[in-house]
């Protein structure tokens, strides 16, 4: 048996025997190509046990003809045409349905919001203000939707301070938006100068209004001289300004296009580190994290509310309000609230998945890809690392949103944006990634989860405690395998307390009844019966 | 450097609190020798300085601060080592000391003739201590900073050494019954025999009796302990260079940042990680031939002190799950270290004689053993604060554990010390009396809590390997020219790199060399299996898999630490959850034998892993505020990139909506 197993929905296109593959590991294997709808998948029973590679079409970033062009006949090419919108074919059915994980009005209600500063608007229902945002929107209260129109006018594809997050005690917020069209000539809009000022002043405890442009300060002045631009203090009283310094998607997709050198075909172990240091990977991580941490800081200690954005708002942006998200607010440390998380921050604000991943396009050089949202999982995969008992869910789970990020299976990464999803109904048509995950929660929960609750978690932005995702860009290499072996002991450990607390309650149970039946003498005996065990934090 | 000006007139208000002298604490033996008041101690924070005023005192032992305000209790760190407190620094753990002259930072050492606003003291174990002596009376200044350079820095003989003021002075308490296995006598050497026994013709012999055949070896034997014996032969300044981890020194937090960016870079510079991996590797090499090849191993180094001993410990930390218990793993180092005759007192330099013998041999034994640690927690009984302490007491100069280059020069120096005094024989304290350090709730946190102890064995099903051929497998040091200071292990390594790994291309193909592919083979079959704890264990060599063992590198830096992060969240866990076991477990009982229950233990000792440090237990220094550290350093210099970086992120075509 050399055949592919399909998925429902999944048809078979192509099969071919005797092709040969060539691991990089055992050599040549010889077995059965299946190409599907879905997948490329062979399988040589020539090996005990057989061996398999499946790889869903949606991950192969380019394919190459090898072989030298002179020797026509040796040379052995193979085409394979990418329908990776096989998501709208799969047919799986899950007991829980993920498109139900995400609902902006419990989101927004859990904040705290609406409340006197701040409402819920639905000026974008029908995206006219910004095409690229969500249609539920969270505004300042005082501000009429005609001078939101004017803001949406000068600022970047209508892309307003929105609010992403607010402090439950300070009321500090998080806005996110796109640059302000300043341009060449120092142009000003009074609506966008009174906007900022009033997101300022929702916030009592602090006259200040700090934003943070993500961009590197001769980037955004270059924008500038485009129409673009940046904030100009004098502008805009009480506010200031800093650049985070970070740079651009074409910088990380060449960062991650060496990192993927240096760990394939193999690695270089003598020169490893410097390896890594050259292809500026875990720089960038680190940049990224700070910037975080010092949003982050300005919320938390100086109760101060803070603006973000870049050019369009939609990569460095969302990278940076949804890690200052996760330090900040622990319930997006579960599973639940980074699934949340996700939808929020990224996918309903328009971080453009389809470009940046470059789903179905064949460009595969494309200047539009870059490895954005990889970076931020990246981000959070280190955290984990620094704070291996602060996050509900684990590394598993990280590995599978990416894997799907890339493999077209589920609808959740499809698109651009909400307005796209909206008219290709796609949660209708297609499967949610939560759906598959929150069906079999166990498989993606860490047992070392202690809810650090209203715990600001800072992680420490230094190469120092930063290191190469091994387990994800690495894990092609049999020999990088995972070992956790204290996991196994914890889980082990937490199986007999199960147990054991069953086993309690039981006896407690026919031990209340038995006292009901008989007298009641002890009367301590029923408030001890009910203590439960907490784990302590 | 830029050193923020402490004002002068700090003078009038600091004055020594009346009536509350501050006096060191002197152990046995111990004697002050010179002292200096109103000294400031600071650290760098934010670019000013922080401190307390405090006398500063220097003894035949250690450089102790003593701070004027004594330190809030409530802070009193739960890992105190009673020896050595958080402002000592013994004589022998210092590494340099530099004075500030008009804010340029110089090295001292010999006579001094000018003498500095600031002293600047690098410990071996990576402190770094700030004083200023700017308020300091100037002949006190003159006797301190003299005294200090003299007393650590200059050459010392070895009946000079502290241990035996210490030894004469302090009480001869009875011997702590210790299961360490000392292996100074005939019957340590039958009795190890008999536990790793199968292992062919091994005899405890008594030939070196009187140390007529080696002086480098102990009394008792080195015959064929374990299915290897040790030869001799390896050019002797070999060993010699000091490496060190690039962040270990910090003096402040700027220094970090600064640093850190280049981190990788100066991480792989140092070669620290590389040599590491290499130990390892051979160490596996060895395994591989005892394994699977049943042969014996011969390892060859001309002192047979140094690289023999990081190997055939490893080899038996790999192979014997006793050398992973606490006494198992102190009796190995009493056998292959102290009685194998590695020179401890040459390689850490204790009599300051001569910096080209000092390398960190032990040091990189310990780096390796933690690799184990980490990648298999379960595994060891001790845990890696237990590696750190142990690798801090080295400089402890009250064990004599550390402080001989072998047992026939610790036997000769105290025949003559007690000829000398003509009283009971001295009697000097081993390391692994840990009470003499510990209290033992810190002696607790040597022990690891994840550690799966062994399921009795059956000892029936013990395999007897014969083993058929000796082979005989060179360490990598035998050439004999000798490399430059500063190349420790480099050009071996280099040969390696050359010989094994070959380019990278070549690699896809497996090296045709027999004993590399049988190394790979048997590498990788083990790796595919499962991990049993108490079986053979090979540690995962491959670039990333080797880190760098922060807790004892970068415990003194502040910025280094994560608060409520770090294994020790994943440690609290598992002990919170055992407790809770435990708990229930206990309730059960209870239920089953209708006791009623008392309720004065049902809470669990709250452990606040959201606020225990990733330094823990060393996070002396207290941060003082929750915020968080952030980067100062600029951004590094990334001109590769900069077409790049001046890309337009988007399709940004604005100059159309002017």
């Amino acid at each position: 048996m050399e055949e592919a197993p399909l998925f429902p929905g999944e048809s078979i296109k192509v099969i071919a025997k005797d092709v040969m593959y060539i691991c990089p590991f055992m050599g040549a294997v010889s077995g059965t190509l299946t190409v599907t709808d879905y997948r490329l998948y062979i399988k040589s029973i020539e090996r005990d046990p057989p061996f398999v590679l499946d790889v869903p079409l949606g991950v192969i970033s380019r394919v190459e003809k090898i072989g030298a062009q002179s020797h026509g006949d040796n040379s052995f090419g193979i085409e394979i045409v990418c329908k990776p919108l096989f998501a709208f074919s799969y047919k799986e059915k899950f007991p829980i349905n993920g498109w139900k994980v995400y609902d902006p009005m419990a989101e927004y209600k859990r904040q705290g919001l609406p409340n006197e500063s701040w409402k819920i608007s639905r000026i974008n229902s029908t995206f006219e203000l910004c095409d690229t945002y969500p249609a539920i929107l969270v505004v300042p209260t005082s501000v009429k939707d005609d001078d939101l129109s004017k803001v949406a006018a000068f600022r970047t594809k209508g892309r307003v301070p929105v609010l992403s997050w607010i402090h439950p005690e300070s009321q500090a917020t998080i806005t996110r938006c796109s640059q302000p069209l300043i341009g060449p000539n120092d142009k000003h809009c009074k609506e966008d100068e009174k906007y900022l000022q009033t997101i300022m002043d929702a916030n009592a405890q602090s006259h200040k209004l700090i934003i943070f442009d993500a961009r590197q300060n001769s980037v955004a002045d270059a924008n500038k001289v485009k129409g673009g631009g940046y904030e100009n203090e004098s502008s805009y009283p009480n506010v200031e300004l800093f650049f985070l310094e970070i740079h651009n998607i074409h910088v990380m997709r060449e960062s991650l296009r060496k990192l993927k050198e240096i760990v394939y075909p193999t690695i270089d172990e003598a020169r490893w580190l410097s390896n890594i240091d050259s292809t500026h990977w875990l720089d960038y991580i680190r940049m990224l994290l700070a910037g975080a941490v010092r949003i982050a800081d300005k919320i938390e200690s100086g109760k101060t509310s803070v603006v973000v954005h870049c050019s369009d708002g939609w990569d460095r942006t969302a990278q940076l309000t949804s890690l200052a998200m996760l330090m900040l607010d622990s319930y997006y440390r579960t599973i639940k609230g980074f699934e949340t998380l996700i939808e929020k921050e990224w996918i309903s604000f328009g971080h453009r998945f389809a470009m940046r991943v470059g789903h179905g396009d064949d460009d595969h050089a494309g200047a539009d890809r870059s490895p954005i949202f990889l970076q931020f999982i990246d981000c959070v995969w280190q955290m984990t690392r620094q704070f291996p008992a602060a996050f509900e869910f684990n590394e598993l789970f990280l590995v599978t949103i990416l894997d799907h990020l890339y493999s077209c299976l589920f609808g959740t990464f499809l698109f651009n944006c909400e307005q796209e999803r909206v008219k290709e109904e796609i949660s209708t048509k297609t499967v949610s990634l939560w759906s598959y995950v929150n069906s079999q929660l166990d498989e993606f929960t860490n047992p070392f989860y202690v809810n650090y609750e209203h715990h600001v978690l800072y992680p420490v932005a230094s190469l120092n405690h930063l290191e190469l995702w091994v387990n994800y860009y690495v894990r092609w290499n049999p020999r990088m395998r995972p070992q956790m072996p204290i996991h196994q002991n914890l889980k082990e450990l937490l199986a007999i307390r199960a147990e054991l607390q069953k086993k309690l309650e039981e006896l407690q149970r026919e031990a209340a009844t038995r006292s009901i039946s008989s007298s009641s003498d002890r009367g301590s005996s029923p408030s001890h019966s009910a203590t439960p065990v907490h784990t302590s934090v | 450097m830029v050193l923020a000006p402490l004002a002068r007139s700090l003078e009038i208000h600091i004055k020594e609190p009346a009536g509350k002298e501050v006096n060191p604490y002197l152990l046995p033996g111990e004697l002050l020798l010179c002292e200096a008041s109103t000294v400031f101690k600071y650290v760098q924070e934010d670019g000013s300085n922080r401190g307390t005023y405090g006398k500063l005192v220097c003894t035949n032992f250690k450089v102790a601060f003593l701070g004027y305000e004594s330190a809030s209790d409530d802070n009193e760190p739960q890992f105190k080592n009673k020896v050595i407190g958080e402002n000592d620094i013994t004589l022998h753990c210092i590494d340099q000391i530099y004075g500030v002259y008009d804010e340029k930072k110089k090295c001292l050492y010999g006579q001094l003739k000018k003498y500095p606003e600031k002293l600047i003291i690098y410990s071996k174990d990576f402190r770094v201590f700030h004083f200023c002596l700017r308020c300091t009376k100037e002949e006190e200044v003159k006797r301190i900073v003299s005294g200090i350079v003299h007393h650590s820095q200059t050459p010392k003989l070895l009946k000079r050494l502290f241990l035996f003021s210490y030894a004469s002075a302090a009480p001869n308490s009875p011997d702590a019954k210790n299961r360490t296995v000392m292996f100074d006598t005939f019957k340590d050497w039958h009795e190890e025999l008999e536990r790793t026994k199968g292992n062919v013709k091994y005899e405890v012999v008594s030939v070196n009796e009187g140390y007529r055949v080696s002086e480098k070896f102990g009394v008792g034997l080195a015959i064929m302990v374990l299915p290897f014996s040790k030869c001799l032969h390896f050019p002797k300044n070999r060993m010699t260079a000091l490496y060190k981890c690039p962040n270990s020194w910090m003096d402040n937090s700027a220094h970090f940042w600064d640093t850190d960016v280049k981190w990788f870079s100066l991480l792989e510079s140092t070669n620290w990680l590389e040599i590491i991996r290499r130990c390892l590797k051979k160490a596996i090499e060895v395994v591989e031939q005892l394994e699977r090849q049943t042969t014996n191993v011969l390892l060859i180094e001309e002192n047979a002190s140094d690289l023999c001993c990081v190997i055939s410990s490893l080899v038996q930390v790999m192979m014997d799950s006793y050398c992973r218990t606490k006494f198992g793993f102190q009796s190995l180092i009493q056998k292959e270290w102290v009685i194998g005759g590695h020179s401890f007192l040459d390689r850490s330099n204790h009599l300051r004689k001569s910096d080209k013998e000092e390398a960190p041999v032990f040091l990189l034994f310990l780096d390796c053993v933690w690799q184990l640690v980490q990648q298999y927690p379960p595994a060891f009984e001790f845990t890696e604060t237990y590696l750190t302490v142990l690798s801090d007491s080295l400089y402890i100069p009250i064990f004599s554990t550390f402080f001989f280059n072998s047992q026939h020069q610790k036997d000769t120096i105290m025949s003559g010390e007690s000829h000398n005094a003509q009283s009971s024989p001295l009697r000097l304290l081993t390391v692994w009396d840990w009470s003499v350090q510990f209290e033992p709730k810190a002696q607790a946190l040597l022990n690891n809590p994840l550690y799966s102890e062994k399921p009795k064995p059956d000892k029936s099903q013990r395999k007897t390997t014969r083993f058929k051929h000796h082979r005989q497998l060179s360490l990598p040091l035998t050439q004999t020219k000798s490399s430059p200071k500063r190349g420790f292990f480099r050009e071996e390594t280099d040969h390696l790199i050359k010989n094994i790994l070959g380019k990278r291309i070549s690699k896809l193909i497996n090296s045709s060399e027999e004993l590399h592919s049988n190394f790979r083979e048997f590498y990788d079959s083990w790796h595919c299996k499962p991990v049993d704890f108490h079986g053979l264990l090979l540690p995962h060599i491959e670039g990333p898999e080797i880190k760098v063992w922060t807790q004892r590198y970068l415990r003194w830096i502040p910025e280094a630490q994560l608060l409520g992060g770090g294994t020790v969240a994943i440690t609290t866990k598992f002990l919170d959850v055992m407790e809770e076991v435990q708990k229930l477990q206990k309730q059960m009982d209870e239920e089953h034998s209708q006791t009623a229950a008392e309720d004065a233990d049902a809470v669990p000792t709250l452990r606040n892993s959201a606020r225990l440090s990733s330094l823990f237990p060393f996070a002396l220094l207290q941060r003082h505020s929750l915020k968080p550290v952030l980067p100062t350093s600029t951004w590094k210099d990334l001109e590769d990139e900069e077409d790049l970086a001046k890309r337009d992120d988007e399709f940004v075509d604005l100059s159309g909506a002017d």
